[in-house]
This record gives structure tokens, sequence and C-alpha cells, in this order.
């Protein structure tokens, strides 16, 4: 299990994830050496599992962000495994989630502009399988994007 | 807005694997120099593209084992401060990404907890309690994958 120094290094390079070795050392009230070798062991344990770089798509002319919530057709044994293959395919789907409750899955899209949205959303989203309910939402504004956990 | 070609794709594609690459490593996978790797790198930070770096960190094994994604209307329209909402559940740990919406809800959140008992009472007590909370509708989470987008 972890103990408060691995949370307490965590803790600050959730923070800041660009921190040098010895920047976290100091901040989380460790030496360079103990922060190194409880890094190296929640590497090991599979409690960290990296880093990655955040894009920014709109930067690079992804203007429009749906989040389209489905439902899929129980009946059919496969129905998830083979809309999920299919989204895959989709350059545009940025994130699939899959869910209890009253949506099945969830489709985060990318799209440069309405009319681009409108055609993936046409050719591409409806002829994904065994879809019984669709429904979108559109994304105005990202208020708190951190996806920290209170450690 | 940047134009990218193949060499920046392929440096986006890397980081976003492993946001801490060196620039010598980096310039190796992409077929350039360790000085034009790091001009790349450059000039997709300023852009806007490389918009920060997120800890990849297996929440399950640090003892969240819950995330719902929840749908929240505003009851009162028009007398609540959208401003007073966002601030304030902005500032609740367990939140992780907050989003205005257009469609069925007003605001998608992202929640974490430990459990279904934590997360209710992060429900009832924080969330529930935010000015204007109108109706609710909660799925819990899963399975998530994240695709790397139209690179």
């Amino acid at each position: 299990m972890l103990d408060d120094t691995d949370r307490r290094i965590l803790r600050q390079l959730q923070a800041d994830p660009s921190l040098s070795g010895a920047e976290l050392a100091e901040r989380a009230g460790v030496t360079p050496a103990t922060c190194w070798r409880r890094l190296e062991r929640l590497r090991e344990r599979g409690v960290l599992r990296g880093a990655r770089a955040v894009i920014d798509w709109r930067a690079l002319g992804y203007a429009v962000e749906v989040s389209l919530r489905v439902t899929l057709d129980k009946t059919v044994p496969r129905a998830f495994d083979e809309f999920a293959a299919e989204a895959r395919q989709i350059p545009e789907v940025l994130e699939i989630q899959t869910f209890l409750g009253q949506v099945d899955v969830r489709l985060g899209l990318i799209a440069r502009d309405l009319e681009h949205y409108h055609a993936l959303y046409r050719d591409r989203i409806l002829t994904l399988p065994h879809i019984t309910d669709l429904e979108a939402l559109m994304h105005v504004a990202r208020i708190k994007t951190d996806e920290t956990v209170p450690l | 807005m940047i134009e990218l070609d193949d060499i920046d794709r392929a440096i986006l594609r890397a980081l976003s694997e492993e946001a801490g690459l060196s620039a010598s490593v980096l310039g190796k996978r992409v077929g350039l120099s360790q000085p034009a790797a790091w001009r790349r790198v450059q000039r997709l930070e300023e852009a806007g593209v490389l918009a920060g770096t997120r800890l990849d960190l297996d929440l399950a094994k640090l003892g969240f084992g819950v995330t719902v994604f929840l749908g929240v209307k505003l009851g009162t329209k028009g007398r609540v401060s959208l401003a007073d909402f966002e601030r304030a559940v902005s500032a609740i740990p367990e939140v992780q990404t907050v989003e205005h919406v257009l469609g069925l809800y007003d605001y998608r959140l992202r929640v974490t907890a430990r459990d279904i008992a934590d997360f209710e009472r992060v429900l009832r007590r924080r969330i529930m309690t935010l000015p204007g909370v109108g109706n609710v509708d909660a799925n819990v989470m899963l399975s998530e994958e994240r695709l790397s987008g139209p690179l």
C-alpha cells in the first residue's frame, strides 16, 4: 500500500508533472535518493504509468467538441465489441467510455467546425452498429480540466 | 493556425505516449538532430498545441475505485450565477473535470471516489448542495479508452 511519503510525492508531481527530480524531492520534503526510489517503486507496481502530453485540439483547428451518449441494442450479444471496434476506426474519436446506468457508451468526438461535425455524424457515427439511441452534448467551455485526484 | 507536417505529427504522437522524452531521444525516433527536435517542440508549445502534461495514474491502485460522470442541470436559471456554480464545483477535490455543455444538461462533471459509498457522500454533501443545482444524472464508468486522435 501507499504510505504518506508516496502520497506526498504523487501529490506534488500531480500538481506539476514537469518538475525535475530534485525539485520534486524538495517540495515533497524527502532526499532526492528517496524520491527516486519511491518513484521507481510506484512505476514497478503500476501505480504511476507515466506522463502524457496534453494536446489542445483547438490550437490545431478543431473548434467543435461533442459528447455522444449512446444506448446499444442489448439483444445483440456482441453489440459493444462490434460498436467499439468500429468507433476506434474514426480518427476524430478521442475517448470511448462504457457505463452502468442509462447510457451505455460515451464517445468524445472532435471536429473542425459544425459542417465537419455534421459530416462525421452522418457518415461515420450514424452508421455505427447496434445503436438504439443517441444523444449529443455540445461542449461550450472547459471550466476545470486538471484531472487530479485528492491524495 | 499552426500547420503540421508528418514529423510534427510523429512528435505529438510520441509525446502523448510519453511526455518526458528528451529532445535527443525524440530526435532519434523521428529522424531529426537534437536541436532540430527541440525547435519543433518549442514551436508546438508556443502555438499552444502542447498544452501541458497529465500524469497517468492507476486510480484503482491508488484506492479510487469509482469514476462517475454526472450530468447537472441548473434548477433556477437566470437567478443563479454560472460563475458562482463554476467556482464552487471546481473547488471540490473529487471533481476532476467540469465542462459547460449544450444539450440535455448544463454541466458535465467527472467525479472520482473511493467506492460507491464515498461517491454518495460526495454527491449528497458536496454536489447536491451547490448553488442552483437541479436535476443530476449519474453514470458509473466501467471502462475507458483514450485514443491518439487525428494525428
